[in-house]
């Protein structure tokens, strides 16, 4: 710890904080267009210039200069820095006035307007004119991809983009070329990005360089109305702010949230929103010979329950899909359970994950900011990068720091940070878990080691025998151990950890969801379950969103409402409990799901016993009382590791692969939206033109 | 200073690879870095490319560095446009880049400024021919002989329009050129009326070693001057020593040491320690008579001090 004084006011703070941080600490606020904390300390904007007394007799870059490089006082009184002296407001002066000579003065026509770190420390700290009578700077502007919007005139040069690129993402696309004056970002022969969280160097720009192509001249930040909400796009529930105006999302920016996406969203949760009003099933619709037809709710339930009472209790099934949240899944569990019927599924993947092997079996034991602290890592049948993008910047942060060792058994693919490909499949796990892998000593001799396994390695027949041999390689490698717990089951669906908790699996003599779709009953419920095929055969009532694959092949369609537009739970991978916000209403006659589900019941004559959302989570709190521990992470017993281990199974000898080929193509928000079609098409180098 | 791009995509090769020789050599450039430092070895690959490419650097041949050194290609292409000697348009055969900076426009670069652009063309461009072309650059540290170009890797200087088109005629028919100063002066030496050292004895070897010669006899003089006044000195303090003696002032037993940290030589101790026999009191009352210590106040001190 050292001391010093800012502002007249003494301070104890760590040696290594910067004079920035210790500044703020001590309630100081200072100006800054370059330093981020997430970021490595560029000092090149020099907007946080302090005085530091005892220093040189000039103004100092405080976001450069640590604490202990101050030199205490004559009589060994500690170091005095100054944020508002007379020295410090004409350097801050001067230097915003040399910023705007080149900005140009187009804030009216600039989508950072109103949001802009310029305009806004212009105002504080800047002065009402400038001395600076020449030609101004003209930049070329730039394509570096179908998501991010260059206008290079207004760039700063503060590099915080190349940054976080290079730093965080790990796919170094962005750099500045040329020098001086002449100093402009670009990727290189413009070239589009190629990270999939490229989208967070528009929150990172201060000005309005780099902004949302997609929300172009769409919205100004004063006439949205923000909702704090939950991602669902991936199974970590990234804390998003919806912002919508109307009845229309107009974007979706990442709030801060340190245990779970810091302060970074992807590429996916950014730029989806254009999906939630494309493709939108907005009234219900019933096939007539062969045909959907636009219905009344009247109807369209009149002919579900004329399905449903013909069908006998066992012919009945209902499968959850990726984006459900608690209270509908529960409605639709506690009504097949008053019809009488076992066959309910949310793992419409597949996934051999079940509520019975213990909550320590399906969850994110380490947490994410567990990732943190592991030494070792061994991902099982995944690609985070595309499973968990911001998952992936959080093991890469970790690998940055040092001494981490990533083995990989799956596909050999590209996680932006270096890592052991160990081998494809499960005989290479075995070996791992035998000890006769060389990994398994580093992972043996690793003081938090973290097994993740990816749902490539679950979805498939010998599932359960590859995550018992997981569990068996966990235990073996010591990461179920007092104060950590590191067998990770990393989820690729928000909704799926949510179901598990539940128990959306099949009841006794029940059919899962790969049997029910082959036909195994007369009647089928999908609750946005799009990823499975249905074959013909059942009655298939949808309660969805999209026009997607379920509603293609749907009897009935009870048209839903979307993560937007409803509030409701979601439980994250590590199991942490966390309620989505309704930012907007559902378009046309669509209802939230559990209430479309509450008035069905009604017409199938089982009435659920809930007539609001209040009611419904009380009775959902008083069966899955951890659920109402909203934020909170519901540690799970680790006895169940152990369990599973000892359950063996045989593995067949096919490598993993990831179930998510396409990141930007992975639920029905996503496929109707036509940026991330074009994302994908980029992706998948189909084409490669400059949109604008 | 303007914004550098990479040439158009219609000029730029189809590829580049170093040749063999060039490959060795990048080879051992890079083996001089650290491992996982070898991304410093940048610049002076990029030279070489340059050099290997006719003078400039082509987009390929920042894609085969980067790849080489491991390193994203934008990282490349940063270092390149950052440095403007990395020429990233094509240059003619003799790439001349002329001092346009202040001695050399005092010393009349403007008409060779003149030349250039009747000859060549404006900057940046090359002759049809593809011979010349040229760039204004800054300060190239010859300004005693301005004005000057530097014509691939030579300077030629002390040009006149007439000496400059001279110059660029013989380039063009592949005549043998004289590097540095065109006007028949060697380096930097004067060119006619001789001003200064003008002295025939910095000539004729006369003054060959003549500062060791002063140094010698100042050194001399000094030492001469100073045995004097030592002995000076010596004469002086006999005297006084003699004068000391005539005034018979009772001199201490111990001799008058008293400046801080000076030991005292002459004590029973050290004497001792020399070797020597401690004097004994006989003899220093024999030699002071008056001041000596009495061998009864000698046994009374004794007495006290036990």
């Amino acid at each position: 710890m050292a001391k010093l004084i800012v502002d007249g006011k003494e301070i104890d703070v760590p040696a290594e904080y910067t004079l920035l941080q210790a500044c703020e600490a001590a309630g100081a606020e200072v100006p800054r267009f370059c330093f981020h904390e997430r970021l490595s300390i560029a000092g090149n904007c020099r907007m946080c210039l302090v005085e530091v007394k005892g220093g040189p007799p000039k103004p100092t870059a405080s976001c450069a200069m640590n604490v202990r490089d101050l030199r205490p006082g004559p009589n060994g009184e500690p170091p005095v820095v100054l944020t508002g002296s007379p020295m410090v407001k004409k350097a801050r002066e001067g230097v915003m006035e040399f910023l705007l000579i080149n900005h140009p003065l187009d804030c009216p026509i600039c989508d950072q307007g109103g949001e802009c770190d310029l305009q806004d420390q212009a105002m504080a700290y800047g002065v009402d004119s400038s001395r600076f009578a020449e030609n101004k700077r003209a930049v070329e502007n730039k394509y570096i991809g179908p998501l991010v919007r260059t206008s290079m005139n207004r760039c700063i040069h503060c590099t915080r983009c190349v940054r976080f690129v290079t730093e965080v993402a790990g796919v170094p696309d962005l750099g500045a070329i040329g020098r001086g004056e002449d100093m402009e970002i670009t990727t290189y022969l413009e070239s589009a990005m190629r990270s999939e969280l490229q989208g967070n160097v528009i929150d990172l720009c201060p000005v309005g360089a780099l902004t949302s192509k997609p929300y172009m001249f769409k919205a100004r930040p004063w006439e949205l109305l923000k909702t704090e909400s939950i991602d669902v796009m991936d199974a970590l529930g990234s804390s998003i702010r919806v912002d919508a105006r109307g009845r229309e999302v107009m974007r979706v920016m990442p709030r801060v949230n340190e245990a779970i996406n810091e302060e970074w969203i992807s590429d996916k949760t950014r730029f989806i929103w254009d999906g939630l009003k494309t493709q939108r099933l907005d009234q219900p619709y019933v096939r007539d010979n062969g045909r959907l037809r636009p219905a009344t709710w009247q109807e369209a339930f009149a002919r579900v329950a004329e399905k449903v009472k013909a069908a006998a209790a066992d012919r009945i099934g209902a499968i959850v899909g990726d984006l459900a949240a608690a209270e509908e899944s529960f409605a639709l569990k506690s009504l097949l359970q008053r019809l009488g019927s076992p066959n309910i599924d949310g793992r419409q993947d597949g996934t051999v994950l079940d509520p019975i092997l213990g909550r320590a079996s399906y969850i994110f034991n380490a947490t994410i900011a567990g990732v943190h602290e592991a030494d070792a890592v061994l991902l099982v049948g995944t690609n985070p990068r595309r499973e968990a993008a911001v998952l992936n910047a959080r093991l890469r942060e970790r690998w940055r720091g040092g001494n981490l060792s990533v083995g990989v058994i799956g596909e050999p693919v590209d996680l932006t940070y270096t890592h052991t490909y160990l081998g494809a499949g499960p005989e290479t796990l075995a070996a791992v878990a035998d000890g006769t892998h060389s990994f398994a000593e580093v992972l043996k001799n690793a003081e938090k080691p973290l097994v993740v396994v990816g749902q490539g390695a679950l979805t498939r027949p010998d599932g359960l025998g590859v995550l018992s041999l997981a569990a068996r390689a966990a235990l073996a490698a010591g990461a179920v151990k007092d104060g950590w717990n590191g067998f990770s089951v990393l989820h690729t669906a928000a909704a799926r950890v949510g179901s598990l908790d539940l128990g959306l699996v099949p009841g006794e003599g029940g059919l899962d969801a790969a049997h029910q779709a082959a036909g195994g009953v007369d009647v089928l419920f999908l609750l946005g379950a799009d990823e499975i095929k249905v074959a013909d055969g059942p009655f298939v009532v949808y309660i969805g969103t999209h026009g997607d694959q379920g509603a293609h092949r749907a009897d009935v369609i009870l048209p839903g409402a979307t993560y937007t537009e409803k509030s409701g739970i979601y439980v994250n991978t590590e199991g942490r409990a966390q309620i989505a916000n309704r930012a907007v209403f559902p378009p046309g006659q669509a209802r939230e799901d559990w209430a479309i589900i509450r008035a069905l019941s009604d017409v199938l004559g089982h009435r659920l016993p809930f007539d609001n959302i209040a009611q419904l989570r009380q009775s959902l709190f008083v069966s899955h009382p951890h659920l109402a521990r909203i934020d909170a992470v519901e540690p799970a017993d680790p006895v169940a590791i152990e369990r599973l281990a000892a359950l063996g199974g045989a593995v067949e000898r096919a490598g993993f692969e990831s179930p998510v080929t396409d990141f930007y193509l992975t639920n029905p928000i996503a496929r109707a939206s036509a940026i991330m079609a074009e994302c994908s098409a980029l992706a998948l180098g189909v084409t490669r033109q400059a949109a604008e | 200073m303007s914004v550098r791009r990479l040439a158009p995509k219609e000029i730029q090769p189809e590829g580049f690879a170093f040749t063999p020789e060039n490959t060795a050599w990048a080879e051992r450039i890079i083996a001089k870095y650290p491992e996982g430092r070898q991304a410093s070895a940048v610049i002076s690959l990029l030279w070489k490319a340059q050099e290997q490419g006719g003078g400039w650097v082509s987009e390929p041949a920042i894609r085969t560095i980067a790849d080489l050194l491991k390193m994203p290609y934008i990282r490349v292409l940063e270092v390149a446009t950052f440095y403007t000697m990395f020429n990233l348009q094509p240059v003619g055969r003799y790439f001349i880049q002329f001092c346009g900076t202040t001695p050399c426009r005092l010393r009349g670069a403007q008409d060779i400024q003149d030349v250039l652009e009747q000859r060549v063309g404006h900057q940046g461009h090359v002759t049809e021919d593809g011979l010349f072309s040229w760039l204004e650059v800054e300060c190239l540290g010859a300004c005693c002989n301005a004005p000057m170009v530097q014509i691939n890797n030579d300077y030629y200087e002390d040009l006149t329009p007439e000496s400059f088109n001279k110059l660029l005629d013989d380039l063009a028919a592949g005549r043998p050129v004289k590097p540095g100063p065109q006007n028949g002066r060697v380096a930097s030496e004067p060119l006619n009326a001789i001003n200064t050292l003008l002295e025939p004895s910095l000539y004729d070897g006369s003054v060959v070693g003549s500062w060791r010669k002063r140094f010698e006899e100042e050194e001399a003089r000094a030492r001469a001057e100073a045995a004097a006044k030592a002995a000076e000195e010596k004469a002086a303090a006999e005297k006084a020593a003699l004068a000391a003696r005539e005034a018979a002032v009772p001199e201490p037993a111990k001799p008058a040491t008293t400046r801080a940290g000076e030991q005292v030589a002459d004590t029973p101790a050290h004497r001792v320690a020399e070797g020597k026999e401690p004097i004994k009191p006989e003899s220093q009352q024999a030699a002071a008579p008056d001041t000596a210590p009495k061998a009864a106040d000698r046994a009374a001190d004794d007495k006290t001090k036990g």
